[in-house]
């Protein structure tokens, strides 16, 4: 039995879920409607699926960025990548005859992400091949990425009519929003892809020692660009659903901080940015854990810009529960009461 | 002593040249050396492209070439040069600090409300950089304690400033006390029509005290065996511990003295100001020539960095054509180059 409760305890994925718990209750009392989830015009509504839809982006992210801190890498310039696929996407819709045809922005989406993938290799060039340390390598792109979406808006912001378009933001689809449909099936295909085969231990072995996995056969270039332009294939999705949700690129503002939110998810679901080990699942459980941090903040009535406020909170308290010395101390203490209860024992 | 004549007594005319030319070789060779240190090398190509800049600028546009030109550049860019001073010591040890921007527009949100609330600059000024130094405290403290890396400590802390100044207050707040409003419009004259403002002076003098403090006491020579590995360090028994977190508490005081800087330019707080500029701030001490890893790099160095980006912001002015966002992809395909080199240059040495 306590052996149980010490693998629950112990499991990576346990403080995260006692989080999301928490800000659960929070919510439920501060509005007790919170769980209900009613069904209008044939799609579901409520709180929750106003936290899944809103939090679709930053999990879109974090996938990617996970496999990316997996490999003891880290991708800052996601929120740029994300502003230039949205900038892309709309700048075609615009330009086109007729932007309501989902032809038009079948075509446009997928110009998006191709100009992406380019922008992910990229990365993978920096990081893998001339071997530059992954926050300065996509620190460049992070800040040449706006201005290059500032330059295909023109600094304008691009408004669309385009319905088709609208959809991926904003839509249902069998009752679920759009956005949450997409996330779903892309954490499911990340998790498949990595999980189901040895793709993912490969990921962790060259997050452990890229040497050693270079010379016991694996090929850590490779790898390093597929995760660099996979976690920019991710950027651009989650560009594209912020564009489209609000139906506008603005090349300042879509993305501007997700890049942090993604690391944060990350790291509150238990992936340790020393790579070498990483949790689909955590992350997740972690972006649910953000986004669900937002709503509290409104439904409780704080001003929702002092949010971040509350995430810095977050990111401390998780930080120092998983830095090493907690766990040491954490250690010495359950062993000293052990000891105690020993002690005891032999007494009576 | 025959022996010792013998050389300049078979040809006269022969040595000097024969010596000259291994001579002037080696002094090339030295100087070449220079160039491709670590060390040196990307400060001087820094400084070159620096002056190549100006050479073009000059060439294009009329009345470029004028001293006001110049010295608009650290007028416009004194508080930029005073964060880059900060982040220089934290990159020196191998660290990177994400929250200067947050902290310079959470210390103008402070210096804008207290002084509408009726305290006096001869407070508010202190009491900033008392709060924004505890700030750097903390954060040293949770990487040095907890382990926490410095990118993710760094972005908790700006997490908080950027929320902080939120709940100061959610619109721009302006500043009419007549000090500060004295300190923005005073020019001191330097002769032939150009002037300076007094934050140009203060910051040379906190560039003049970060020389010091780096070149010639304890604290700064452990600043660089830091950057060089911090495991010597501490098997040579430098105070590891006490500096790591000082750089920290640098960068917390020259963050919030940035802000009350930029006050001085403003003349307002206004909770989204200066997004991005831990960017352009650890972009300036990158092209200065200070590695990322650590270990090499001067202030000087940084403070030309920071003049590079003024002067290129200048010339897109000038040009007038070219709009504002070329300047972010300017200074994004510069960092690319300097960090290639930098990386160039380490291989090499290795």
């Amino acid at each position: 039995m306590s052996a149980l409760l010490a693998r629950i305890v112990g499991s990576r994925l346990f403080w995260p879920i006692v989080m999301l718990f928490v800000l659960f209750v929070v919510n439920l009392i501060a509005f007790p409607g919170f769980f209900s989830i009613t069904i209008k015009d044939g799609h579901l509504f409520g709180s929750l699926i106003d936290i899944l839809r809103n939090g679709a982006p930053t999990l879109i992210i974090a996938v990617g960025m996970t496999l990316v801190i997996a490999t003891r890498g880290i991708d800052l310039s996601v929120g740029a990548v994300a502003a230039i696929s949205g900038a892309v996407a709309c700048a075609i819709i615009l330009g086109s005859p007729n932007p309501g045809s989902p032809a038009t922005v079948a075509v446009a989406v997928l110009v998006a992400i191709g100009i992406s993938l380019v922008l992910g290799v990229w990365n993978g060039f920096l990081v893998a091949v001339l071997g530059i340390q992954p926050i300065i390598a996509t620190l460049i792109l992070m800040t040449a990425g706006r201005g290059v979406a500032m330059l295909i808006t023109e600094g304008q912001i691009l408004t669309v009519n385009s319905p088709p378009f609208k959809m991926l933001g904003s839509g249902f689809w069998l009752g679920l929003p759009v956005a949450v449909i997409i996330a779903a099936v892309l954490f499911a295909a990340a998790a498949l892809l990595t999980r189901r085969t040895a793709l993912g231990m490969l990921i962790e072995s060259v997050g452990i020692n890229p040497e050693a996995s270079r010379q016991a056969g694996v090929r850590a270039r490779g790898l390093l660009f597929g995760v660099y332009t996979f976690c920019a294939f991710c950027a651009a999705i989650a560009g594209v659903i912020l564009t489209a949700n609000t139906a506008a690129a603005d090349a300042n503002n879509t993305g501007l901080f997700i890049e942090l939110d993604a690391i944060l998810a990350v790291v509150i679901g238990g992936t340790s940015l020393a790579g070498g080990r990483y949790s689909l699942a955590g992350t997740l459980v972690g972006a649910l854990v953000i986004q669900t941090l937002v709503t509290t903040v409104y439904t409780v009535g704080i001003p929702p810009i002092a949010t971040m406020v509350f995430k810095a909170a977050v990111v401390t308290i998780v930080c120092i529960l998983q830095s090493p010395r907690t766990n040491q101390a954490l250690g010495s203490f359950r062993r000293s009461l052990a000891v105690r209860a020993g002690k005891g024992a032999a007494a009576s | 002593m025959t022996a010792t004549l013998e050389p300049t007594s078979v040809a006269p005319g022969g040595p000097d040249r024969q010596d000259g030319k291994p001579a002037v070789a080696a002094r090339l060779r030295s100087a070449l050396r220079v160039l491709i240190s670590p060390k040196y090398g990307p400060v001087l190509i820094t400084l070159a492209l620096f002056v190549l800049l100006f050479i073009v600028g000059g060439v294009r546009y009329t009345n470029f070439f004028s001293a006001q030109v110049l010295l608009n550049l650290f007028v416009d860019n004194a508080y930029l040069i005073v964060l880059a001073v900060g982040m220089t010591f934290v990159i020196l040890t191998g660290g990177i600090d994400l929250s200067v921007g947050a902290v310079v527009a959470l210390s103008g949100m402070i210096a804008a409300s207290l002084l509408q609330a009726g305290w006096g600059p001869e407070v508010v000024i202190p009491l900033i950089l008392v709060l924004t130094s505890v700030l750097g405290l903390l954060v040293g403290l949770m990487i040095h304690v907890f382990d926490v890396q410095p990118f993710i400590a760094t972005l908790a802390a700006m997490f908080l400033a950027r929320g902080l100044c939120y709940v100061i207050s959610q619109s721009s707040i302006s500043i009419t006390d007549p000090t500060f409003v004295q300190l923005a419009v005073t020019r001191i004259p330097l002769g032939g029509g150009a002037s300076i403002t007094p934050s140009v002076i203060i910051a040379v003098v906190v560039v003049a005290i970060a020389v010091w403090v780096l070149h010639r006491t304890r604290f700064g020579r452990t600043v660089y065996a830091l950057g060089g590995s911090e495991q010597s360090g501490m098997l040579m028994g430098l105070p590891v511990a006490r500096t790591k977190v000082l750089v920290y508490v640098v960068s917390g005081f020259c963050s919030g003295l940035a802000g009350v800087l930029f006050t001085f330019y403003t003349l307002s707080g206004y909770p989204l100001t200066a997004i991005g500029t831990e960017l352009d701030a650890i972009a300036a001490v990158v092209i200065g020539g200070t590695l990322l890893t650590g270990g090499y790099g001067f202030v000087l160095g940084s403070v030309l960095g920071v003049l590079v980006l003024g002067l290129i912001q200048t010339i897109i002015s000038f040009e007038g054509t070219l709009s504002s966002w070329w300047t972010k992809i300017f200074i994004g395909a510069l960092l690319l180059v300097f960090i290639i080199l930098q990386r160039v240059l380490t291989t090499r040495r290795r």
